[in-house]
């Protein structure tokens, strides 16, 4: 027997019964919930939750995956086998389809397709009639996103109105929708970049390579430094990433680099770092003196550019 | 999982108190002071400073995340805020002191286990501060700091802190809740016994507002006394090939109060039948024994209808089972509370229809008195109201478990969520007829 005392969550244990009681939630209150899974090191996390929310049963929820095109190749074969590794369906939409289809449209002079993935996200769950939309993203990574709920109301656009948010109080999460609305709902929201990675040491989950210091060439650019892009193959097609190679004033230079934090190749600051261990990772984050989205150029456009981008439909 | 020996606690508190008392900005200093800033969000804010503050870095505006808020000076809604020093974890919820968003305010606080309420020295208890402190008594937080601010602009005298404090201490026993309340004169834009101890107030022997947060006692604070468990989620994992997974039938949720054994007798409510636990089921493994708060999923030795709404009880503590409910409400929402209206009402795992059926009171936040059979609660009033729903609710009196004694209302159309709400405890516990389980 343990003495009363002893009855006691740590703070991992308590944030992983928070997000457990999240995402059953969502299975029991949501008609069509999806899983947004990316294949980056938060929604690694929402996986092991899921496991644990619904295990011994299938997962109640496909996986979408937004593609800008402009990935890391291995983020790719990782996504797509994990899913497969749980049984659970995996859609995939892409920005390049979204363009022949018309859904969305090339923005000139804009390199990123970072903002293209809102329209091609929004029209993914009109396809499917998603009601819900489960998310990895964290209240500590970025000040519009501190001010999130766990339940985040979109109106039927999409759009987030953080002025108008429902009030949540304790643990009852109001689900309910019109028509056409949906819900995005983050499990992860009170976790930080720390507790993520204390969380992936715990439960020995793997992550793709490229968190790992690897050797890679790369250039400098706005600061950072950015990822030489795969050859461009077929030059019968115009160089999806025409723009993000190279000038000739941007010497290439090989690093020993990894991410912190993954969006797409054009906009994924390489950080040069020894780490290459979960371990030594937890040692550079615990000393990081810049902010996990301090490599991130997509955030850095102006003060407000995660709150704009979120009124729009992000996720 | 564990029953680790020493482990890292975790305290949720919230600032609150009126508009422009220094909430932001004592969130700020205390991230700034503990040093649980990064530099780039240094960066950013000297860069607005540059631009909007004429060269002073505004702490505020590491949690007046929206561009509306900065625009304005003041915060809108809710934000979050995490950090860690050697002795606990920490989330934060700055919550905004205008009155039109106390709405975001309760948001904040419902999860806190410690309110700090900031009082300008200059303007003294306020409306807005006895709303505040009332509204953190009613949601049952234990733990409170009266945080007495912007001291430097009263030459940090003792005998203004004294007013201040003796006007809070004269209103205070009405509300009744505390476990601890600690006063703390301070200037949050300077820092003074934020982190560090003032030599400014030579006359406080209290500890600073942090090392009070590191060390107020908060391990009892759980609740390990009847065992509630609210089912969530049934699972069934209808497999047609695996034979043991083909006869699995699990409850899943997430324990509300209480401990629960494997063996051990529970009462299926409100079916009202008895039966026994045969495992706690875990992706980690079986378990002996869980407890509040760990999500698990029950396996029952008898095969009972269950769905989820349906809670799992301990045979020796029975919970209240009735379709009249009477208990006090913060209301949200512009459209005052009318009797008569119907409304969902969201408690614990299960969703009901509910009318109010008659409005008792409603507290007159300049006497903190309850004003008897109002008319109407309007946006912010908080009062004492009487529900009828369409099936029986199985819960406890909000102070003997929150989980288990607090609903939300929504409204039916808009789905707006209109009211926190706070159960009276039940008059008699359920009697099941008991039936033990028998085919
Ligand atoms: N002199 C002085 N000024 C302060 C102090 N604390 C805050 N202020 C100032 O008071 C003003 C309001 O501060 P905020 O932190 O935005 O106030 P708040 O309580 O968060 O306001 P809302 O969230 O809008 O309710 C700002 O101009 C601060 O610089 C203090 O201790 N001394
Ligand atoms: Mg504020």
């Amino acid at each position: 027997m343990f003495k009363m005392s002893s009855y006691h969550l740590d703070h991992l244990q308590y944030l992983e019964t928070e997000a457990i009681h999240v995402m059953r939630e969502v299975a029991a209150e949501f008609e069509r919930p999806a899983l947004l899974f990316s294949g980056g090191k938060d929604s690694i996390c929402l996986l092991r939750l899921a496991e644990k929310a619904f295990r011994p049963s299938d997962l109640p929820m496909p996986f979408l995956n937004v593609e800008t095109g402009h990935e890391f190749p291995e983020l790719l074969e990782f996504r797509d086998r994990r899913a497969k590794e749980l049984g659970a369906k995996l859609i995939v939409r892409t920005v390049d389809e979204a363009f022949k289809k018309g859904i969305a449209h090339p923005t000139p002079g804009q390199v990123s397709r970072n903002q293209l993935q809102i329209p091609v996200l929004l029209a993914a769950i009109e396809e499917f009639q998603f009601d819900c939309a489960i998310g990895g993203a964290r209240r500590d990574e970025e000040k519009a996103r501190a001010k999130e709920r766990f339940f985040s109301f979109r109106d039927s656009f999409g759009q987030w109105d953080p002025k108008n948010q429902r009030p949540e109080i304790w643990n009852l999460y109001n689900a309910k929708l019109n028509p056409g609305e949906n819900m995005r709902v983050f499990p992860l929201s009170n976790w930080t970049e720390m507790d993520v990675w204390e969380y992936i040491k715990k439960e020995k989950l793997e992550v793709p390579n490229i968190y790992f210091s690897h050797e890679r060439e790369c250039f400098r650019r706005g600061g950072q430094w950015i990822p030489i892009p795969p050859p461009h193959g077929d030059s019968s097609k115009p160089d999806p990433y025409a723009g993000a190679r190279p000038k000739p004033n941007e010497p290439v230079k090989k690093l020993v680099v990894r991410v912190r934090t993954i969006a797409d190749m054009i906009s994924t600051g390489m950080i040069e770092s020894p780490a290459d261990s979960v371990e030594d990772i937890i040692a550079e984050v615990a000393a990081a003196r810049v902010t996990e989205r301090g490599t991130r150029a997509d955030d850095k456009a102006s003060e407000a550019a995660m709150e704009d981008r979120k009124k729009a439909g992000y996720f | 999982m564990s029953h680790s020996q020493h482990p890292i606690e975790l305290l949720r508190f919230n600032t609150c108190g009126s508009v422009d008392d220094g909430k932001s900005t004592l969130i700020g200093r205390l991230l700034y002071d503990s040093k649980n800033l990064m530099e780039d969000q240094i960066e950013a804010l000297e860069r607005s400073a540059d631009i909007t503050g004429g060269g002073m870095i505004n702490l505020a505006n590491l949690t007046d995340g929206l561009r509306a808020e900065r625009e304005q000076g003041i915060t809108i809604d809710v934000a979050y805020r995490y950090f860690a020093t050697p002795k606990r974890k920490f989330i934060v919820a700055d919550t905004p002191g205008h009155v039109q968003y106390t709405r975001n305010m309760v948001t904040g606080a419902s999860t806190a286990n410690l309110s700090i309420v900031l009082v300008d020295a200059r303007q003294g208890v306020i409306e807005q501060t006895r709303r505040h402190t009332f509204i953190a008594a009613l949601l049952g937080i234990p733990h409170l700091v009266i945080a007495v601010n912007k001291m430097d602009l009263v030459e940090w005298k003792e005998e203004r802190y004294q007013e201040i404090r003796d006007e809070i201490e004269a209103f205070l026993p009405k509300l009744g809740a505390f476990r601890d309340v600690k006063f703390i004169p301070m200037s949050a834009l300077d820092g003074d016994n934020v982190v560090d101890l003032s030599k400014k107030t030579p006359w406080y022997d209290g500890p600073s507002l942090l090392s009070h947060l590191e060390t107020v006692h908060i391990a009892s604070d759980r609740n390990l006394n009847a065992f509630r468990f609210p089912v969530q989620w049934v699972n069934r994992p209808n497999n047609p090939t695996d034979q043991k997974l083909h006869d699995f039938r699990g409850l899943s949720g997430q324990i509300a109060s209480g401990i629960v054994r494997k063996g051990q007798e529970v009462v299926v409510l409100p079916a009202g039948i008895k039966t026994k636990v045969a495992d706690i089921w875990t992706y980690d493994g079986s378990l002996d024994e869980a407890f509040c708060p760990q999500s698990v999923t029950l396996c029952l030795e008898h095969d009972i209808d269950i769905s989820r709404g349906d809670m799992l009880v301990g045979v020796d503590s029975l919970p209240g089972r009735s379709s009249e409910l009477s208990g006090r409400v913060c209301w949200m929402h512009a459209r005052p509370l009318s009797p008569g209206k119907k409304y969902f009402l969201k408690h614990a795992t299960q969703t009901v229809q509910a009318i109010v059926t008659k409005l008792d009171s409603r507290i007159n936040m300049t006497t903190l008195e309850a004003d008897p059979d109002p008319a109407a609660l309007g946006i912010n009033d908080i009062g004492g109201i009487r529900l009828k729903t369409a099936k029986p609710v199985i819960f406890d009196g909000y102070t003997t478990n929150h989980l288990t004694g607090a609903f939300i209302l929504i409204e039916q159309g808009t789905n707006a969520t209109v009211a926190a709400g706070m159960l009276t405890a039940p008059t008699e516990a359920a009697k099941p007829e008991y039936s033990d389980f028998a085919i």
